[in-house]
This record gives C-alpha cells, structure tokens and sequence, in this order.
C-alpha cells in the first residue's frame, strides 16, 4: 500500500458511510448491560423503517460512561441516550422520523462530557474497532506514512521528546528519553513492548483504548519500531480481557493485509510485526522486567534493574516498554506535532490522561482530562459530586498510590503534584470516597491486595505485606497498642526502602498516606495500654 | 581490563571493573550480611540483607548486583541499614519455623549466623507457625519447607551447576514453596542426581541428609555396659 491507496481506502470508505450514523457501544461494560440485543433490535429497527439508505448503525468502542450503559449515540446530531433497554431501541430510530424517543436522554452539555479533552480517546466510541477501513477513514495510518517518509527516526524520535509526553503506565518517565536510548544502543535486534496487563483494581483505561481503538495502539507501536529500529513488538494484554484480545488479533490480521503491519511496510524497507502474548492475571507481571520474563516463558518475577530493559530486555535485547496509554498518543503527536502536544497541559505534565473515575460518586465512568485539571474540578464539576453527602477523599494510584483528603482537593492533576502530596498519578484509577468511609479499612483493602499479588522473590514485600495486613487487622479489631501502630509506621517504611521492585516498594503508600491525613482514624482505633509503667494500669 | 577505585565506609578500594560491591567489600574485608547469594552461581538480589547506601543514590542498592563504579562512595552499616537489616532478618523468622535447638543445621545455619550479626534475639513480628510440610521421599535427603526461607540457591545451583534444574517456585506471596520435578515427591524426581548440590547449597536447615536430624538421633546405652564388662572381666566383644 501506498499513500494514494490509502487515501483511496478512506475516501471508498467515506463514500460508503451513511448521513446518519448511529452509535452503539459494544464494549465490555455495555456488553454486560446487554447492548448487544440494542444493537440487533437498532439494525432491525432500521430495516423496518425502510431508513437503510441514510441511516446505519454501527458498533462502536467506549463512549466513556459506562455507569449509564447501554449507550447510544447519533451522529451527527450528537443525541445520547443511556441505560438503553432493548425494547427501546426501536423509538429512538423512531425519532429520527419525527416519533419520540422514550429510552432516557443523556445532557452531551453535561462538564462530564464537555471538560474532556480526547487525544486517546480521540475514535472511541466513534469508529467501529472491528473495522480498519473505519479507522483509516478517520484519518489512521497518516502518521505511521509520516514517520516513515518525512521524517528519519531521530526525527521521530525528537518529536516525541519535544512533546513531553511521559509514561501513562504510573511512572510517568519521559518517553522521549526512553525512545532515544533505545535507539542509541548498539544492536541489530531490538524489540517494542506494549504493556496491556493493567493490574490495578478498578482500572479499565487500557482494557477501554484496546477494546475501542486497536489499530491507534498498533500504529503507535509502529512508529516506535520505526524510531528505535525494531522490527517486532509484542503487546502483552491479560487474560481477563478477551474482548481486547480478540479485536487486537482482527486488528493486526487486518494491518497485516493492508501492508500496514508486516515486511515492507507502506512499501518500504521497514518491517514491523507485531504479536500477542496473554497475561495469567498476575498484578506483578505488569512490572516490567517480570512482563519481560513472562514473554521468555519464564516465571514472571521482577529482577534488579540495572540492567533496564532499555539495556537489556526481552531475551537481552535492547527494548523499549510502554504503556497502551503511551502509544496511543504516538499518532496524534505526529499527526500535529510536537508544539501542538506541548501547548496542552502543566509545564512538566503534557498532554491528557485518562482516568477511571469511581466510587462514591454521581457519574462514573472513563474521562479524558488535560493534566493540571484539579481534583475538584473532576471530582465535583464532571463527577457530580457525592449523592447525598459529601467527599472525604479521593484514591489515586490504586494499591500504588495514595488516598487524597477533601482539603487537598484543589491539588493540580499532575505526576509531580500528585508525589508531593504522597500519592501518585498511577495507571488512572480514580475512587471517591465519601464521609462514611473507613480510611484504615481502605488501607487494609489495599494491602489484602498487595499481600496476594506479591511474587514472593523478596523477603520486604512478601513477608512485610502480611505482617502489615496483620496489623492494620489487629488495628481494626481494637486489639492494638501504640507499640503495634509504631511497628506498623516502622514496617511501612522499610518495606518501602528495601523491596526489590515497585510492587513493594509503593505496597505501604494507601497506609502510610491515611497515616498522615487521617491519624486520627488510627489512634481512635488504640488499646489502652494494659501496663504503664511496670504497673496494671486497666483492668 | 581496567580498575575502578570507590570508598567502602572510608576505605579505598581499587578493583577490577564489573567486580561487584560485595567482591569489593569482602576485598576490603568489610562485612555485608547476604543470604541469597551463594559464591558460584548467579545472583538474584532477593534476600535484601546486602543493601548498602551509596553517595548519589535515592534508593538503597543490593551490592550483590550493583557494579563498582569510579568514585563510589558505599556506606555499609549506617544505623538504618543496621534497623533493616533487623526487621529483615524479624521477618524470616516469624515467616517460618525457625527453632534453632531441634534443627540440623544447628551451629553451621547461615540464617542463625545471620541473626547474631544483626543482633536479632526476638522478632516483634507475629509468627506465623506455618505448616508447609517435610519431604522425605528422597533416599537420602529431606527437605523441610517450614525451615525455607526461599532464597532458591538450591534453585539455582541445581539448574545452573548441576544441570537437573529438580527445583523451582511453586506459587506466590505468602504461599511460595519450593517445588521439586512437576509438583511431585522429591523421591520421584527422575532428574535428581542425587548429588547433593542443593544440601549444600541451602544456607539452613531446610534441605538435610537424612540420618542427621535430631529425631534420628541414635543412642547405643549398651555401650556403657559393655565397657564395664570388657575392662573388669576381659570380655572384648559383643
Ligand atoms: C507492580 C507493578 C505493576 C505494574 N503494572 C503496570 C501495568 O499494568 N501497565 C503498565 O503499563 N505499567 C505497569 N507498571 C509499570 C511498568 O513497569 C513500566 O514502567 C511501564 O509499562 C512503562 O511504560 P510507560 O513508560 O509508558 O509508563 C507496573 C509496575 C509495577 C511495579
Ligand atoms: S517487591 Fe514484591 S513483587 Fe517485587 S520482587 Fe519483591 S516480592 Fe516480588
Ligand atoms: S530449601 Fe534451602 S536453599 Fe532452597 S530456597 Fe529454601 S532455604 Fe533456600
Ligand atoms: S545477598 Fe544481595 S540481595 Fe541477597
């Protein structure tokens, strides 16, 4: 395939598209609300009518308010109709002759809906994942055909690092920096990674970029073997997501014929293939040496870096480890440019980020915000807020991160804002809490977690997670003294220090951050010491 | 080959390039507690009780992994590393069934060894008692998990000197266990050589030969007996 091919396939594709597209989500939240019947009952409906000649309705990824699902969406006049049922799909093609709809209407105006800014997001929910003529008629490939016809891979390279972009996998290191290593190592064979294990309880961000937009993945993939000289990447999804992994495998399959994926990509001498390797559900195995060594067919434990992957990595090659998030920037940036991405969000946070806003709240669901919103501005504005009550705290970072008291809530959303205040930007889970949340029981869910995903390879988090689960237990029972709480801070800090891999290195920051915003919750829960001073001091 | 000279606790150094810090440090004659590496096979840097601090660096380093770098400046035995290595060791100890007086490896254990360099003599964490089971389906040898502290030198020097690779990790967290062949009894392990490798390798008691346990300690009373006879009626056999 060529340029002028590829602008044939959008323009045929385009031609082909009917006026009046109507949108139903049939990803794995709407799927579990039956938006598959709505959107057989919606097709039917439409043949009833006789509207096939200007109407169709297409199948399409998260729209991102997934609380109120089954959703639909007409395009172009922008109508969005929640919680579905299927007996009401046919008064909304009704609708469009002049009936009334009766399946509830959604407020498009709604800040939920219009304070999102979508990069990533950019298809989702408006193109059919399964079809990569859908995503090529929306303007898909262009920057892969960019990147390698107008520009050297320095130049990709460059134009990344320009951006600002940072990792959207937790860590938030500068992506540019990475591509360049990687590129600068020495070495015919070197491999790019897509991290699709994304671990973190109540996070879906990744699963809902797979799930809506594979090819957007897959391009940004490409572009990275294009700049760091790769010519085989991996993208390593778990299990537990099959509805990704069988878009992906279509995805790639269809690249594959387009000439877009594979040797002698848009007939030039770069080659690209890319392959799936599946997850058995183990949080660890997003950690990215262990992902490595699970890809080997080995037990997927985290060793000591140095050597980074950038060094080392998949089977000692020099390779480049991203997450979905990550890559599904990589277009857009080319697409526009790196001053275009730079001009969006904080000095040292660029671009947006996706969180999976839940909890104790009004409207949950995926958002796509510009980094320097506030909390409040999410929380309040496009959250709507607490029913009935008011916030408590806000948990970012998951069983990473930290929990965010109401007072902070005016915090900037950015990676350095969020350390400062001792919690962390993490993968993008975002859970609202509201006043009748017990903090040290939010602690303890945490580190249950923690204590049943550790691999077990280092003594601090594998024994230090269960001592501490013991603790906050312990806490939770009335049974425990200051000494025990002492311990428990002791503990946390040690197990931070010394653990091999991130795992345990951030297991203690849900307890050590409701340490330091809420004590009170802590000390309230104490014994009276039994003994004071040699003596009994309570009966 | 060329040299790097660092400062271990203020003592100069020069060693060869891509010499660990736990080369340089025993080089130096400066002791740094480890239990996972074993001198022969490959490291993993998982036990943690080598931690060292180093000029420069946020994080604390393993310096069984970390490679000499000019100019290094390692501290060893800072009051933290010391608090640590501590709860390290607290922690080995109430993971599993550590009682020294009824163990085999009694006076030679390096975790007990371990535990007197850091002062440890009580843990302050709650011991778990576990019940994970004793092996002794091997003719020769035994392994009792309860003892296991999972630093896989028998792992290890199974696969990479012997070449049997007999154990892995089974599991993980709180339940890891050390597994032999495809989760059979040791004794079914056809790839076991019996050479012994991992009885010598394992820094307790976990993996024994049999016959040196103190429940199979055999007492021949009938020997004082003898030896009365034989000196006062000249008796000299039995
Ligand atoms: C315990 C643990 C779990 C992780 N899980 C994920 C994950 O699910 N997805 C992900 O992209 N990164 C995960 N990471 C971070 C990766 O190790 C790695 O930093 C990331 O994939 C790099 O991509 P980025 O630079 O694009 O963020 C995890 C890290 C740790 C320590
Ligand atoms: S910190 Fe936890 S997960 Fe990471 S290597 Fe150690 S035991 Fe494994
Ligand atoms: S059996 Fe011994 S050598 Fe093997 S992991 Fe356990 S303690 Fe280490
Ligand atoms: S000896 Fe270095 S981590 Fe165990």
């Amino acid at each position: 395939m060529d340029l002028t091919e590829l602008i044939d396939v959008a323009e045929a594709h385009r031609a082909k598209q009917k006026n009046i597209r109507i949108h139903c989500c049939t990803s794995t939240g709407c799927r579990a609300a039956s938006a598959l019947e709505v959107l057989k009952n919606l097709k039917t409906a439409v043949e009833d009518e006789a509207l096939g000649e200007n109407v169709e309705v297409v199948g399409v990824g998260c729209m991102g308010f997934c609380g109120r699902g089954p959703l639909v969406q007409i395009d172009p006049d922008d109508a969005l109709y929640e919680e579905v049922k299927p007996e009401e799909a046919a008064s909304i093609i009704g609708s469009l002759k002049g009936g009334t709809a009766t399946a509830l209407k959604g407020d498009v105006q709604h800040p939920f809906f219009a304070r999102q800014v979508k990069i990533v997001r950019q298809h989702s929910g408006k193109v059919d994942p399964e079809s990569i003529e859908d995503y090529i008629a929306a303007g898909g490939y262009r920057s892969l055909y960019k990147a390698i016809y107008e520009l050297s891979p320095p130049e990709v390279v460059d134009e990344i690092t320009r951006s600002g972009l940072r990792g959207r996998g937790g860590g938030g290191y500068p992506t540019g920096l990475k591509w360049a290593t990687v590129a600068k190592m020495p070495g015919d064979q070197k491999y790019v990674i897509c991290n699709g294990d994304e671990g973190d309880p109540g996070a879906f961000m990744d699963r809902s970029v797979l799930e809506s937009d594979p090819h957007l993945v897959l391009e940004g993939m490409a572009i990275a073997g294009y700049a760091i000289g790769a010519n085989h990447g991996f993208i390593y999804v778990r299990a537990e997501y099959p509805l990704a992994i069988q878009r992906l495998q279509k995805a790639i399959q269809q690249a594959k014929k387009y000439g877009l994926l594979g040797s002698q990509i848009f007939e030039s001498p770069f080659d690209f293939k890319v392959d799936i390797r599946i997850g058995a559900g183990a949080f660890v195995c997003g950690e990215e040496t262990a992902l490595i060594q699970s890809i080997e067919g080995g037990r997927g434990n985290p060793r000591p870096r140095p050597p980074y992957p950038a060094q080392a990595g998949l089977w000692k090659c020099p390779t480049l480890i991203n997450n979905v998030e990550t890559f599904a920037n990589i277009s857009a940036i080319i697409r526009e440019g790196a001053d275009w991405y730079a001009g969006i969000g904080t000095e040292k946070s660029k671009g947006t980020k996706i969180f999976a806003l839940t909890g104790k709240i009004r409207n949950n669901g995926l958002i796509e915000v510009p980094m320097g919103i506030t909390l409040r501005e999410i929380v309040e504005e496009m959250g709507g807020g607490v029913p009935d009550g008011e916030v408590k705290a806000v948990q970012t970072g998951g069983p990473s991160g930290g929990c965010i008291p109401a007072s902070l809530l005016d915090t900037p959303v950015d990676y350095d804002s969020l350390v400062a205040i001792g919690s962390m930007m993490g993968s993008g889970g975002m859970v609202v809490m509201d006043q009748d949340t017990n903090m040290v029981e939010v602690a303890q869910f945490y580190m249950e977690f923690c204590r049943g995903e550790t691999c077990g390879k280092c003594i601090p988090c594998r024994t230090g997670t269960v001592q501490l689960y013991a603790l906050l237990t312990k806490l939770l029972k009335r049974q425990a003294t200051q000494a025990d709480l002492d311990k428990l801070e002791a503990l946390c800090h040690m197990v931070q220090e010394t653990s091999l891999c991130g795992l345990g290195m951030s297991a203690p920051n849900p307890i050590l951050s409701t340490l330091r915003y809420f004590n009170q919750e802590y000390t309230e829960l104490l014994q009276a010491p039994k003994y004071l001073n040699g003596k009994v001091a309570v009966e | 080959m060329s040299v790097k000279t660092l400062k271990i606790d203020g003592i100069d150094i020069a060693i060869e390039e891509g010499a660990t810090v736990l080369d340089a440090a025993r080089q130096a004659g400066v002791p740094i507690p480890t239990l996972c590496h074993l001198d022969g096979v490959g490291d993993i840097g998982a036990c943690r009780l080598c931690l060292v601090e180093v000029g420069g660096s946020r994080r604390l380093l393993p310096a069984c992994v970390t490679e000499v770098a000019e100019g290094m400046e390692v501290q060893t035995n800072t009051p933290k590393l010391q608090e640590y290595r501590r709860m390290t060791v607290e922690l080995l100890f109430s993971e599993g069934n550590h009682v020294c007086a009824v163990c085999v490896a009694n006076g030679h254990c390096e975790l007990q060894d371990v535990a007197i360099q850091v002062g440890m003599d009580h843990s302050r964490f709650t011991y778990r008692f576990p019940d994970r089971g004793v092996d002794v389906s091997h003719e020769q040898f035994g392994i009792d998990h309860n003892r296991c502290i999972l630093c896989t030198r028998c792992v290890r020097v199974c696969d990479e000197i012997e070449g049997a690779h007999v154990w892995d990790v089974a599991q993980r967290g709180a339940a890891c266990y050390i597994v032999s062949g495809l989760n059979q009894p040791w004794g079914e392990v056809d790839a076991c050589t019996s050479c012994g490798k991992c009885v010598d390798a394992c820094p307790t008691g976990a993996i024994f030969r049999k016959g040196s346990t103190t429940g199979e300690k055999e007492r021949d009373r009938a020997k004082l007996d003898f030896l009365v006879t034989a000196r006062e009626k000249h008796e000299w056999t039995r």
